[in-house]
C-alpha cells in the first residue's frame, strides 16, 4: 500500500536520485582553466617513451564546474549531518566541529607548508606541535606523547609495537596481549599485526573486568592488558588501580585505548591511573571533524619507560628554536610518511585552547550528564542490560521490543524518519541487540528531548504497529537497500558497459 | 595569550546552569560529581587543567595568525621547488567549498546507507576514478596516505602468498615508505630485501633478477621513482610473475597517472600510493591521501572499506558498505587491517578535484608538470658544474647533481627566498652529490628562470674548487 | 527438520557418510543465525586435512564462520554451485546447498558426532 503511493507520488525522473558523475559526461566539457606550460613545447614523445606512455584515461568524464557543483550539493543532501539533528553514535562523539578550526586549518602559512622545508622556515608548525603535545601530556599525565599515528588504530599500533620494543629491550618475550570481549574491533586487529596471539576476557556482571579472572589469565607471557576506559558500555572501570597492580606486578603493560576519552578529560588523569600507554583519537575527545570517516589522527602518549621507542621524529624544544629529532635508535620507526595529521592538530589545539582549562572539565561533566539524562528518560521502555553508573554513553538493547518483533536495525531505521541519526547498533557485541547511544556535551537538552520523544514513540510503534516500524525507514533518500546482493554480485566500481 | 574575561556558559556547551540544575534533579541526584563516583579520588585532578584559554574566535587567529607568519611557504615567502612525496600543486575553489559542508565535514562512516548515500555515492566515484586511473578493477575508500598503503600492500599480498615469506623492495622506493613498512613486517615473519638500481636511475633487473625466486611474495617498484625516474612496470612484473610472485606498484605523485602507462597495464596486481595531489594542500604532511587498487582476484583480501552498488527496497539505485566481513569491527583479529577511520574528506577532495579536471584536463596538467620539469632539468643540467644525475625520463622531479657541496648549496640558495630541493644524501650516501629539485603547475616559468640564474651565479667552473662541508 | 541420515558437530554442520567419502554441510539453524550467505570460501579438491581443521569460511553480509571438518581425509569435490551462487545455502542448506566431499580417512571420527535426534536438543538448548 505504502509502495504504491511512493510510486504514484514520486516522478520518474528526479533529481532526487542523482547519476552519477561520470553519466553527466559529455565531451568538450572541462571544469578547470589550466595555465599555459610556459616553457618550450617539447613533445610528449620525446619526453616519454612509448612502453611507459599512456593514452587518454578512457572512462574519465568530461564535465563543467557547474555539473560539479551541481552534482556534489544534490550529494550532500542525500547524507544526515551532526549539525541538522542529534547523531548519537556510540563511540564515536559525534560532537560539534567550530568552524573557526577549518579557517585556522587553511591559514596559508600552515597549509602550504611544505613536509621537507628546512626547520628554520617551519617554527610556526613545530611550535604548534609542541604546544599540542604539552597540552596533551598535561591533560594525561604521561611522559611525552608521539602525534605521528593517522588515526586512532594507528595510535593502537604504534603502542602496542612500543610495548613489544620496550620488552624486547629487557630481553623478555610475551606472547599475548589480553583484551576485554567489550573491546572495538581495532583492538585484537592492531595486537595482532603486532605479532602478539590475543586473550580474551570476559566481562562481568557489571560490564566490567573481573579482577579474579585477569589474575588469573595475567602471567609473565602477557606484554599488555588493552583496556577501552570508560569500557564500551559507557561504564568506568572502578577498580582501575587493582587493575593497574595486577597488570605491572607481572612487569606487563596498561594499554588504554583512549577512543572514550572524552568521559573525563579534564576531569581524572590516565596517568594516576597507572596507564602506560594511551591512545587519543583527536576527531572524538578533541573534536576535528570525521569528514564521512576520516581522516582522523590518533596520538599515542606513554609512561617514561616507553619515551625512547616513540615513533620518529618527535618535535623537541631547543634552545635555539624547535627542531625534528630523527635521532632515536630506539624507535619503534615510522608508522606513516613527515609528521602526522598535521592539518587535524591545528583543529585540535585550537579546539582545546577555544575550552580553556575550565571549559574542558566542563566537556566531560556535560557529555556524562547528557548520557544520564538521556539514559533516565528512556530506561522505562528500553531494556538496560547492565545498570551499573553510565558515563558519557548509555547501551540499551532491544529485548523489549523484540517481543514483538521489532529489533534494534527497525528502530534504528526508524529513527530516521523522525529526524534522527541512529545510535550505533549491535554493538557491544556481548549486548544481544545493542544500542549504543552518546548524546556528546554539544547537544541541546531541547534536542535530547525531541529524541527522548521519537525513541518513546517507537517502542510505542513497536507495540501497536510493529510491521510498520519493519519497514522503516519511509522518508529517506532511499529505503532499506539490499546489502546481501552488494556483497554476492559486488559491482565497486561504475563501467561504461553498465550504462 | 591572554585570557578571556570569566563567564559562566561556553559558546560550544549549549547546556545552560538552569538546565543543568533540572536535568539533575530529573536524574535524580545532587551534583555532576555523583555522576564520576565510580572514580576513585586518587585519578582525579585536584583543579582545572593548565592549560591556557578559553579563548574567542578572534584570539584564535591572532595565536594561529602568529604562528603562520613563523613559517616562509612556498607561492608566499618562498619559491619551493620541493616534492619527496609531497607535491603542491593548485586548487580549485570548489573543492573547500564541499570540505566544509556540514553534510560532509561532520558526518561519519556511512554505516546506516539511507541516510548516508551522499557520501556512499562520493566514495564509490572515488573507487571508480581510482581503478581508472590505476588500470586495476576494485580500488577501496582510502587509505592513510601513502607509505602505510604501501605497507598495508605488502601485508596484503603476504596473506595471498601465506607460503612465502620474502619481499623484494626497489631501494628506489620512497625512504619513508620502505621506513614505514620496516615498521609495519618488524614483529611479522617476513624478509625483506632491498634491491638497487641501475646506471640510468631505473631499478637493477639484475640484481632483481637474482632475489626474486619461488620464495617471493612480491616484487614492490615505485614509478615515477624516489628520484622521480619513469619505471617500466612489465619487465618487473614479468619477472614476478615468472615465479608465482605479485607485483606491487608503488605511486607517489598520482598525476603522472594522467600520463603513464598504468600499474595495470604494466603487470602489477596491487597498486598503492599517494593521492593528495588531487586536490588537497601539502600542509606539511599531513592529511593525505592514500590508495590502494587491486585486481579483482584479490578484493577479498583488500584492507579497509569499500562502498557497492545495489538497490534498494523499491529497487532504486542505492549505495552500501560491503564486503564489510573483512574488517575489524567483524573479522577481529583476522581482519584484513586494524584500519577504520580512514581519509573520506580526503577522497571526496579528490573526487570533486578529479571531476572538475576530467579527462582532458588531468592529462593536460600533466603535461604541464612533466614539460616544466624537463625544461628545467635540461637548463639546470646544462650549467656548468650541475648535471643530471640519472638519463631516463622523468615526471615532475629530478635528481640534480652538483660539484659543490649540497647543503652549503641549499642553504645559500634558502637565503636568497628558493627552496631548490631535497637533499638526498641523508637517505642514500652514494648521492649525497644530488638532491631531487620537483616542478609543477605551482612554479611559474619566472621561478624556473630565477632558480636557472641563481644556480648559474653559483656555477663551479672548476673541478680543483674544494667541496665545502 | 534434520535429516536422521546424517550426523551432526557442534560447530552446526552435518556430514552424510556414503561409504569411505562424506558429503559436509552446514544445518538449517546455522544458515538462520548466519543470514544471508554471500559467500562461500572451500579449500581445494586433493588437500589433506586433520579433523577440527579449520577448512573455509562462510561469510554473511555481517558475520563470518569458519568451516571446520569433523573428519580427517581428502578433499574429493566441492560444491562449485555455491560459489557463484551462495543463496543456495540459505535456501536448502541440507541437500543443495552441500559444501564438499571428503574422504572419511578414519570411522573413528565419527563416534564424536551428534544424531539428529541429539542435534536438535543441542540446537533447543542453545537458542534458550
Amino acid at each position: 500500500m505504502a509502495e504504491e503511493q511512493q510510486d504514484r507520488r514520486t516522478p520518474k525522473v528526479s533529481w532526487r536520485n542523482p547519476s552519477l558523475l561520470f553519466e553527466l559526461s559529455k565531451p568538450g566539457r572541462i571544469g578547470v582553466e589550466l595555465p599555459p606550460v610556459g616553457v618550450e613545447d617539447a613533445s610528449l614523445e620525446d619526453l616519454l617513451p612509448e612502453e611507459v606512455r599512456r593514452g587518454e584515461v578512457e572512462g574519465m568524464p568530461e564535465v563543467s564546474e557547474v555539473d560539479v557543483l551541481r552534482h556534489f550539493s544534490r550529494l550532500s543532501r542525500r547524507n544526515f549531518a551532526p549539525d541538522l539533528g542529534l547523531y548519537p553514535l556510540g563511540s564515536c562523539t559525534m560532537k560539534y566541529n567550530p568552524r573557526v578550526n577549518e579557517e585556522l586549518a587553511r591559514l596559508p602559512g600552515l597549509a602550504h607548508s611544505h613536509p621537507l622545508q628546512p626547520e628554520s622556515t617551519v617554527q610556526g608548525n613545530l611550535e604548534l606541535c609542541w604546544a599540542l603535545e604539552q597540552i596533551l601530556i598535561r591533560l594525561t599525565g604521561l611522559e611525552r606523547v608521539s602525534l605521528q599515528p593517522a588515526a586512532g588504530a594507528q595510535g593502537e599500533f604504534a603502542g602496542i609495537l612500543m610495548a613489544k620494543a620496550a620488552l624486547n629491550h629487557r630481553g623478555e618475550k610475551r606472547k599475548y596481549i589480553l583484551i576485554p570481549d567489550s573491546a572495538h574491533g581495532t583492538n585484537p586487529a592492531s595486537a595482532r599485526f603486532a605479532g602478539f596471539d590475543v586473550k580474551e576476557l570476559l566481562s562481568n556482571d557489571r560490564g566490567t573486568l573481573d579482577l579474579a579472572d585477569l589474575e588469573r589469565e595475567m602471567t609473565e607471557d602477557v606484554a599488555a592488558l588493552m583496556l577501552t576506559v570508560p569500557n564500551t558500555l559507557g561504564v568506568f572501570e572502578n577498580q582501575i588501580l587493582d587493575i593497574a597492580r595486577i597488570v605491572h606486578s607481572k612487569g606487563g603493560f596498561l594499554y588504554c585505548d583512549g577512543a572514550n576519552f572524552n568521559a573525563f578529560v579534564g576531569k581524572a588523569s590516565p596517568g594516576a591511573m597507572g596507564v602506560d600507554v594511551l591512545h587519543m583519537n583527536l576527531h572524538k575527545t578533541f573534536t576535528t571533524p570525521h569528514g564521512g570517516g576520516g581522516p582522523g589522527s590518533g596520538p599515542v602518549g606513554v609512561c617514561s619507560e616507553l619515551v625512547p621507542f616513540l615513533p620518529a621524529p618527535m618535535v623537541e624544544k631547543t634552545a635555539h628554536g624547535y627542531r625534528l629529532d630523527m635521532d632515536r635508535p630506539l624507535s619503534i620507526g615510522r608508522v606513516r610518511t613527515f609528521n602526522g595529521q598535521f592539518g587535524m592538530l591545528i583543529r585540535a589545539l585550537a579546539y582545546i585552547l577555544a575550552m580553556g582549562g575550565k571549559g574542558i572539565r566542563q566537556v566531560s561533566e556535560n557529555a556524562v550528564l547528557n548520557a544520564n539524562y538521556l539514559r533516565k528518560a528512556l530506561e522505562g521502555k528500553y531494556h538496560l542490560p547492565y545498570v551499573s553508573d553510565s558515563m558519557h554513553e548509555v547501551v540499551f538493547s532491544d529485548k523489549n521490543q523484540a517481543k514483538h518483533g521489532v529489533t534494534t536495525l527497525d528502530i534504528a531505521k526508524r529513527l530516521m524518519d523522525y529526524g534522527f541519526h541512529p545510535p550505533t547498533i549491535y554493538f557491544p557485541t556481548i549486548v544481544s541487540g545493542a544500542l549504543m547511544i552518546e548524546p556528546t556535551e554539544t547537544v541541546a537538552r531541547e534536542d535530547m528531548d525531541a529524541f527522548i520523544e521519537a525513541m518513546l514513540a517507537i517502542a510505542e510503534e513497536a507495540e501497536t504497529d510493529p510491521e510498520m516500524v519493519r519497514g522503516a525507514p519511509y522518508s529517506t533518500p532511499v529505503l532499506r537497500c539490499d546489502e546481501a546482493r552488494a556483497a554476492r554480485q559486488p559491482r565497486l566500481r561504475w563501467t561504461p558497459e553498465a550504462v | 595569550m591572554t585570557e578571556s574575561g570569566q563567564q559562566d556558559g561556553h559558546r560550544y556547551l549549549p547546556t545552560g546552569t538552569e538546565d543543568r540544575r533540572e536535568m539533575l534533579e530529573m536524574i535524580g541526584i545532587e551534583s555532576v560529581d555523583d555522576l564520576f563516583r565510580a572514580l576513585p579520588e586518587q585519578i582525579l585532578l585536584p583543579s582545572d587543567p593548565e592549560i591556557g584559554g578559553p579563548l574567542s574566535d578572534q584570539q584564535l587567529r591572532r595565536y594561529f595568525g602568529e604562528l603562520d607568519r613563523k613559517n616562509k611557504v612556498g607561492g608566499r615567502d618562498l619559491a619551493c621547488f620541493l616534492g619527496g612525496g609531497a607535491y603542491r600543486h593548485e586548487t580549485p575553489a570548489l573543492i573547500d567549498s564541499f570540505l566544509t559542508r556540514s553534510e560532509f565535514l561532520t558526518v561519519y562512516t556511512p554505516y546506516q546507507p539511507e541516510v548516508s548515500q551522499g557520501t556512499l555515492q562520493s566514495i564509490f566515484e572515488f573507487q571508480t576514478f581510482i581503478s581508472l586511473l590505476t588500470g586495476l578493477p576494485v580500488a577501496n575508500a582510502s587509505m592513510y596516505e601513502g607509505a602505510s598503503a604501501f605497507a598495508e600492500g605488502v601485508l596484503m599480498a603476504s596473506r595471498i602468498q601465506r607460503k612465502r615469506r620474502k619481499v623484494v623492495v626497489a631501494r628506489s622506493i620512497h625512504p619513508q615508505y620502505r621506513a614505514t613498512l620496516m615498521t609495519y613486517a618488524q614483529n611479522l615473519d617476513l624478509e625483506v630485501v632491498e634491491v638497487g638500481w641501475q646506471e640510468d636511475g631505473t631499478v637493477d633487473l639484475a640484481q632483481l633478477e637474482q632475489e626474486v625466486g619461488e620464495d617471493t611474495i612480491c616484487i614492490g617498484l615505485q614509478s615515477p621513482n624516489y628520484f622521480g625516474v619513469v619505471e617500466d612496470w612489465a619487465p618487473v612484473s614479468g619477472l614476478a610473475k615468472s615465479c608465482g610472485a605479485l607485483t606491487l606498484g608503488v605511486v607517489t605523485e598520482a598525476l603522472s597517472l594522467a600520463l603513464l602507462k598504468s600499474p595495470g597495464a604494466g603487470g602489477c596486481d596491487i597498486a598503492v600510493g599517494e593521492a593528495h595531489s588531487f586536490g588537497l594542500p601539502v600542509s606539511f604532511g599531513g592529511p593525505l591521501l592514500g590508495f590502494m587498487a587491486a585486481t579483482d582476484r584479490h578484493k577479498r583480501s583488500l584492507p579497509g572499506r569499500l562502498a557497492g552498488e545495489t538497490v534498494d527496497r523499491n529497487g532504486d539505485r542505492a549505495f552500501v558498505l560491503t564486503l564489510a566481513t573483512r574488517e575489524q569491527h567483524i573479522r577481529r583479529e583476522k581482519a584484513t587491517s586494524n584500519i577504520c577511520t580512514n581519509q573520506a574528506l580526503c577522497a571526496l577532495a579528490a573526487t570533486v578535484y578529479l571531476s572538475l579536471h576530467g579527462k582532458k584536463g588531468l592529462r593536460r596538467l600533466a603535461e604541464i608538470n612533466l614539460k616544466r620539469a624537463a625544461s628545467l632539468r635540461r637548463r639546470l643540467a646544462a650549467i656548468e658544474g650541475f648535471d643530471s644525475r640519472f638519463d631516463a625520463p622523468c615526471f615532475n622531479e629530478f635528481a640534480l647533481r652538483s660539484k659543490g657541496s649540497v647543503s652549503v648549496l641549499l642553504k645559500s640558495l634558502e637565503e636568497d627566498g628558493v627552496l631548490a630541493g631535497v637533499p638526498l644524501g641523508p637517505d642514500y650516501p652514494e648521492l649525497e652529490d644530488s638532491f631531487l629539485v620537483t616542478t609543477t603547475e605551482c612554479n611559474p616559468p619566472e621561478e624556473l628562470d630565477r632558480l636557472v640564474d641563481l644556480l648559474q651565479r653559483r656555477s663551479v667552473k672548476d673541478d680543483t674548487l674544494p667541496i665545502t662541508l | 527438520m534434520y535429516p536422521s541420515e546424517y550426523l551432526y558437530t557442534k560447530e552446526h554442520e552435518w556430514i552424510r557418510v556414503e561409504g569411505d567419502s562424506g558429503v559436509l554441510g552446514i544445518t538449517q539453524f546455522a544458515q538462520h543465525e548466519l543470514g544471508d550467505v554471500v559467500f562461500v570460501e572451500l579449500p581445494e579438491v586433493g588437500q589433506k586435512f586433520e579433523s577440527h581443521d579449520e577448512i573455509g569460511t562462510i561469510e554473511s553480509v555481517k558475520a563470518v564462520a569458519e568451516l571446520y571438518t569433523p573428519v580427517s581425509g581428502e578433499i574429493l569435490e566441492i560444491n562449485e554451485a555455491l560459489i557463484d551462487d551462495p543463496a543456495v545455502l540459505n535456501d536448502d542448506p541440507h541437500t543443495d546447498g552441500w559444501l564438499l566431499r571428503i574422504q572419511v580417512a578414519n570411522k573413528e571420527d565419527l563416534q564424536e558426532l551428534m544424531s539428529a535426534e541429539q542435534y536438535t536438543q543441542y540446537v533447543d538448548e542453545a537458542s534458550d
